[in-house]
């Protein structure tokens, strides 16, 4: 049951990624492989807050949010400039340079040695220590960043978002300004992904620069391609598939070890698959 | 009153003129037709006046008042100019009635956040879709219309946008008879209400119907201009346009 638990925690965490990855990629058509920095930003902004500073877990959240929202605008800005495979090559840029401040910024981040000890959140006097309260936190804030995402879609915005993917220079001709609403949607984007990362890092108690590399961007990107580009419940989907996937090869006989080891490869070869056979991803109406 | 006039407009690709010291003067409510062969710079001339395309040179000026040097795209609506394309550009999968929802609702991001269509914003899309005989297919994607249907939606599309300036290039392109009467009867219809249609055609027979003024272009330079009756029966017009 604890096991079970585990699984649906990390499933809240990755669903937050990738509904919000989806609202920059599967809506607005911009192939982005730079959210593991966001949710680096949300998770270090916690663990440092939390472990050194003696922060609440709430109040380290917020800032985590605002911190990644600032961040992700400025990066935003940089990337909104750019477009097709120029914006895929800045936004894997983009991770590394974020990954180098983590590992290379010793004083604050700890380096390579990452952070330990990041306490477990409370509120009024309730803590989440056990994993099962945990749960509720993240299956909470889970359906918070669902509905923000949802109320973002169906607005005139949403739409605007849609016709950016369509055809970006033709929705200018009709008086938009495409730049803005990139850099809005990758800005909410990048706060929104903030709340997986204080999640983590307040879950696992310990983070590192290895958990937010491209390689982490990739695995946030193969979810949302999996579930559904322009769907939100593609998005859940594709977390409950993939983050119950080495689960899976493990039930089926894999020895653990092996299960881990390929787990990447078989990451890989699914992208490959779902490109060729159903681009779209299972429930997803629309093509990268 | 002139709606729009180039003043040696140009535009050019590595070296090449597209539009070489274009001036023209338009008319406001009135239909004008540009022809002219292929490449010879009909289209850049309208990417141009839409923004599309950066100028190189001279200027537009938009009612004898507002001269510009420079246009972006996003700024073509707050001069009154609209658009249609030689190839056709819908949002493709998006549903026909989105792709006229989103050139009615709220532009600024941080409002268009918090709006959302209404009643009224569906009531104009009903309208316009009824128009050219597409409220029926208001839930298909775009991508899965005809091709006649699909350019019919750029139309009303443009029509959505409340325009002073249509810019059509290429309407009747591919369309079947029936098709073309709603199109010739939504220009009719543009023009009684003052609108002014720069429309860019190979079909003479409608240039002719059609056109208050003509201007004949060929390799970026205006090569004849007059009204449609005369500029077809002229000699170099002929040799340039009609080969004969």
């Amino acid at each position: 049951m604890d096991y079970l638990i585990h699984l649906l925690i990390l499933f809240a965490i990755y669903a937050i990624l990738s509904l919000s990855l989806n609202l920059v990629m599967g809506y607005t058509g911009l192939l982005s492989v730079t959210h593991a920095a966001f949710f680096g930003i949300g998770a270090y902004a916690t663990g440092i807050l939390m472990a050194h500073a003696g922060f609440g877990f709430f109040t380290s959240l917020i800032i985590g949010i605002v911190l990644s929202g600032i961040l992700s605008f400025i990066i935003g800005a940089i990337l909104s400039r750019l477009s097709g495979d120029y914006f895929v090559l800045g936004t894997i840029g983009l991770n590394y340079l974020v990954l180098a401040v983590f590992t290379n910024w010793y004083d604050l981040t700890r380096g390579p040695l990452g952070i330990a000890g990041i306490p477990k959140p409370s509120l009024f006097g309730v803590s989440f220590f056990q994993n099962n309260y945990f749960l509720i936190l993240s299956l909470a804030f889970l359906v918070i960043t669902f509905f923000i995402s949802r109320f973002i879609v169906n607005s005139s915005f949403g739409r605007a978002l849609k016709a950016i993917r369509e055809d970006q220079k033709t929705l200018q001709v009709f008086g938009y300004n495409i730049f803005s609403y990139k850099l809005a949607i990758f800005t909410i984007s990048g706060a929104l992904a903030a709340i997986g990362g204080s999640l983590f890092a307040s879950y696992i108690t310990f983070i590192n620069p290895a958990s937010f590399d491209v390689m982490q961007s990739v695995f946030i990107l193969a979810i949302v391609v999996l579930g559904g580009l322009g769907n939100l419940k593609g998005s859940l989907l594709g977390a409950l598939i993939l983050v119950a996937f080495p689960e899976f090869l493990r039930f089926i006989g894999f020895p653990s070890e092996i299960a881990a080891q390929t787990r990447q490869a078989i990451y890989g070869l699914l992208l490959v698959v779902l490109m060729l056979y159903r681009p779209q991803g299972l429930i997803g109406k629309y093509k990268l | 009153m002139k709606a729009i006039e180039t003043k040696n407009l140009k535009k050019h690709f590595d070296g090449v003129y597209a539009v070489d010291d274009l001036s023209i003067k338009i008319e406001k409510g009135t239909i004008t037709s540009i022809i002219g062969p292929n490449g010879s710079g009909k289209t850049t001339l309208i990417n141009t006046l839409s923004g599309m395309l950066e100028m190189d040179g001279g200027l537009v000026v938009i009612e004898e008042s507002q001269k510009l040097t420079k246009i972006k795209p996003h700024e073509t609506p707050a001069f009154g100019i609209t658009r249609t394309f030689q190839t056709i550009r819908l949002f493709e999968q998006m549903t026909v009635l989105d792709n006229i929802l989103v050139v009615l609702t709220e532009r600024q991001v941080f409002k268009a956040i918090f709006d959302k269509h209404t009643n009224y914003h569906l009531k104009i899309a009903e309208e316009l879709l009824k128009k050219v005989n597409l409220w029926e297919k208001k839930n298909d994607l775009a991508v899965n219309l005809s091709y006649g249907q699909r350019k019919l939606l750029e139309i009303v599309r443009a029509l959505a946008m409340k325009a002073e300036i249509y810019l059509f290039d290429e309407p009747f392109a591919g369309l079947f008879p029936e098709m073309r009467k709603i199109v010739v009867s939504v220009m009719e219809e543009l023009k009684k209400e003052g609108k002014t249609i720069i429309l860019i055609e190979h079909d003479m027979g409608l240039i002719r119907e059609l056109s208050d003024y003509v201007f004949v272009m060929d390799s970026g330079k205006l090569l004849a201009e007059g009204k449609p009756e005369e500029v077809l029966k002229r000699k170099e017009v002929i040799e340039a346009y009609l080969g004969d």
